[in-house]
């Protein structure tokens, strides 16, 4: 649920979380390793409990069980097959679903006109939960790819819409205009102070989206679907075999972190000028 | 070359911030602005530059109205409003993107060696002290050539020894190319180091109350006798100015103990 409290957090506290994020990069190796310190230390003791007999390993197989699981399912190819149909889902939805509440939140953002015309039906919309729009999807779209990727750019349009919205609206009066004491047209206004100046939140915007378009597509593909991680979380719970649930939880954790971190490493580049806190630390 | 011609502002909020100015200011004049805090020098400067209209009145530079920010008139606020996402030298040469790269690069490297910052160029505005931030707003609105520049206060922030150097700085860069500068301060030993004339405003509605010419020779000479008696004579129209009006005693001693 860790990332639907993020959506109802207010801005500040996703940036600090974004920033305190960024600082995890930055970290040296020793540090790093810290952080790795607990969960191989609980995964250990756990696998010489199993082996000296002192635990039940049925409905908790131990690591090496769960690493072996992974093994075979991705020499058979079997993980690859279910990695790709996930990874695609999410990649289509939150392509949709970031481009629409991008353009929508810029809409909105820069004009009080359209902000007043559509924010409030769209904070109504918000205010349903997403997965109450199911039936609906599976009634308009099947129950194939078209409904589930409808409900995965539905989770992710709100973060990035509200993100973008608040970012443009909160751009320092005092930053435009130096634009327009420059007399910069309207679109050059929006390319060369705009743009750079709601970056850092952007980002923040579409990491949270792509947390939600994850936790969709988990909703998904356990509501129905013949390949897909969620698929195999499914079937493992139906043919009670809890190494494959834990294979694919892992599977999750790494796509999930993998691809956020593609998002952040992606922008730094054009982030080094903040002069942030977590810089200095 | 530049005329305001009876200027009134009242904001959007019933504030009467300006009342029926009217100035003409001769090509390469130094002019400051001088009065006390919340008599409308801030709300002139930004009438002036366009970025605010007028409610009565107009602005003319060379004969032509001001109705939007106009090229041949530069701003410098009183905070740099550096753009944090560029380096020195693209923060500098923001206002020069018309041009060929060579040329902005060479207006950057001469204005970054003016005004002491050499090889500061690729560096981040987070990377600048106060005064360093404040020489490359000023030489951000200079590159352009503008034929008039305002600036707001520009050295408030700093420290006397800094405002002193960049006081210099900023005449040795007017000396180039001779613009009109109008210069807001609150500081009358600013004022008489820098212009040839000082315009004393007086609050509620802001308006002129004296125009003092100051007529002493380049490089002024702060320890002079002459400029001591050019800094009395603002001094006691600045004091004239706050109490003046005399709504009540009361009041006025208000407004003088904040006047600064
Ligand atoms: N945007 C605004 N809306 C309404 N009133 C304003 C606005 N800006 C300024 N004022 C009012 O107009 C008057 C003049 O303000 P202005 O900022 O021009 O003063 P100033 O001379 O620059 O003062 P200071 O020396 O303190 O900077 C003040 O009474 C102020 O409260
Ligand atoms: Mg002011």
């Amino acid at each position: 649920m860790s990332e639907a409290g993020t959506l109802e957090q207010p801005l500040e506290r996703q940036q600090a979380a974004a920033s305190s994020a960024s600082r995890r990069f930055a970290v040296s190796g020793s540090t790093l390793l810290l952080g790795f310190v607990l969960p191989v230390g609980a995964a250990l003791a756990y696998e010489a409990a199993f082996r000296f007999g002192l635990v039940q390993a049925r409905l908790l197989p131990p690591p090496s069980k769960v690493g072996s699981t992974l093994w075979d399912l991705a020499r058979s190819g079997e993980l690859s097959t279910h990695v790709i149909a996930t990874m695609t889902r999410v990649l289509l939805g939150f392509g949709l679903g970031a481009l629409v509440g991008m353009l929508l939140g810029a809409l909105t953002g820069s004009s009080s006109t359209a902000r007043k015309l559509l924010d409030p039906t769209l904070q109504a919309l918000r205010a349903i939960p997403s997965l109450a729009w199911v039936p609906l999807f599976i009634l308009w779209l099947g129950i194939f790819e078209n409904s589930k990727i409808a409900l995965i750019a539905t989770g992710v349009f709100f973060p990035v819409y509200l993100g973008v919205m608040a970012a443009i609206a909160n751009v320092d009066r005092k930053i435009v205009e130096v634009g327009r004491a420059f007399r910069l047209s309207k679109t050059a206004l929006a390319r060369r102070v705009l743009l750079p100046a709601i970056l850092p939140d952007f980002i923040v915007a579409l990491r949270s989206g792509l947390g939600l378009g994850f936790m969709f597509v988990v909703a998904a593909e356990i509501m129905g679907a013949s390949e897909g991680l969620g698929y195999l979380l499914v079937d493992g719970q139906q043919l009670g075999k809890p190494d494959q649930i834990l294979a694919a939880i892992i599977a999750f954790a790494i796509l999930g972190k993998i691809f956020d971190w593609l998002l952040v490493s992606g922008s730094r580049p054009f982030l080094t000028w903040q002069d942030s806190h977590s810089r200095a630390a | 070359m530049l005329i305001l011609d009876h200027l009134s502002k009242i904001y959007p909020n019933g504030t009467r911030a300006l009342g029926d100015v009217s100035l003409d200011v001769g090509s390469g004049e130094i002019v400051a602005l001088i009065g006390g805090s919340g008599c409308g020098k801030t709300t002139l400067l930004r009438l002036i530059s366009g970025l605010e209209l007028p409610s009565l009145g107009a602005v003319s530079v060379d004969g032509e109205k001001i109705s939007a920010p106009h090229p041949a008139v530069g701003i410098v606020f009183q905070e740099p409003r550096l753009l944090p996402w560029l380096t020195v030298a693209q923060n500098i040469g923001f206002g020069l993107d018309h041009l060929p790269k060579a040329e902005r690069d060479a207006r950057v490297d001469e204005a970054l060696l003016r005004v002491g910052l050499a090889g500061y160029g690729p560096r981040w505005p987070r990377e600048l002290s106060g005064g360093q931030a404040q020489r490359v707003a000023i030489v951000r609105a200079l590159v352009t050539r503008p034929k008039a520049l305002l600036l707001d206060e520009p050295f408030s922030a700093l420290d006397a020894l800094t405002r002193a150097s960049l006081q210099d700085h900023l005449l040795a860069l007017w000396d180039s190319h001779r613009p009109t500068l109008v210069l807001v301060t609150h500081d009358v030993e600013e004022a008489v180091a820098l212009a040839d004339r000082a315009i004393v405003l007086q609050p509620k509605p802001g308006r002129i109350f004296a125009d003092i010419a100051i007529e002493l020779p380049r490089p002024r000479d702060r320890l002079s006798q002459d400029f001591a008696e050019a800094k009395r004579q603002v001094m006691s129209a600045l004091d004239g100015s706050l109490t003046q009006p005399q709504p009540s005693t009361q009041n006025s001693k208000a407004q003088a103990a904040g006047w600064w």
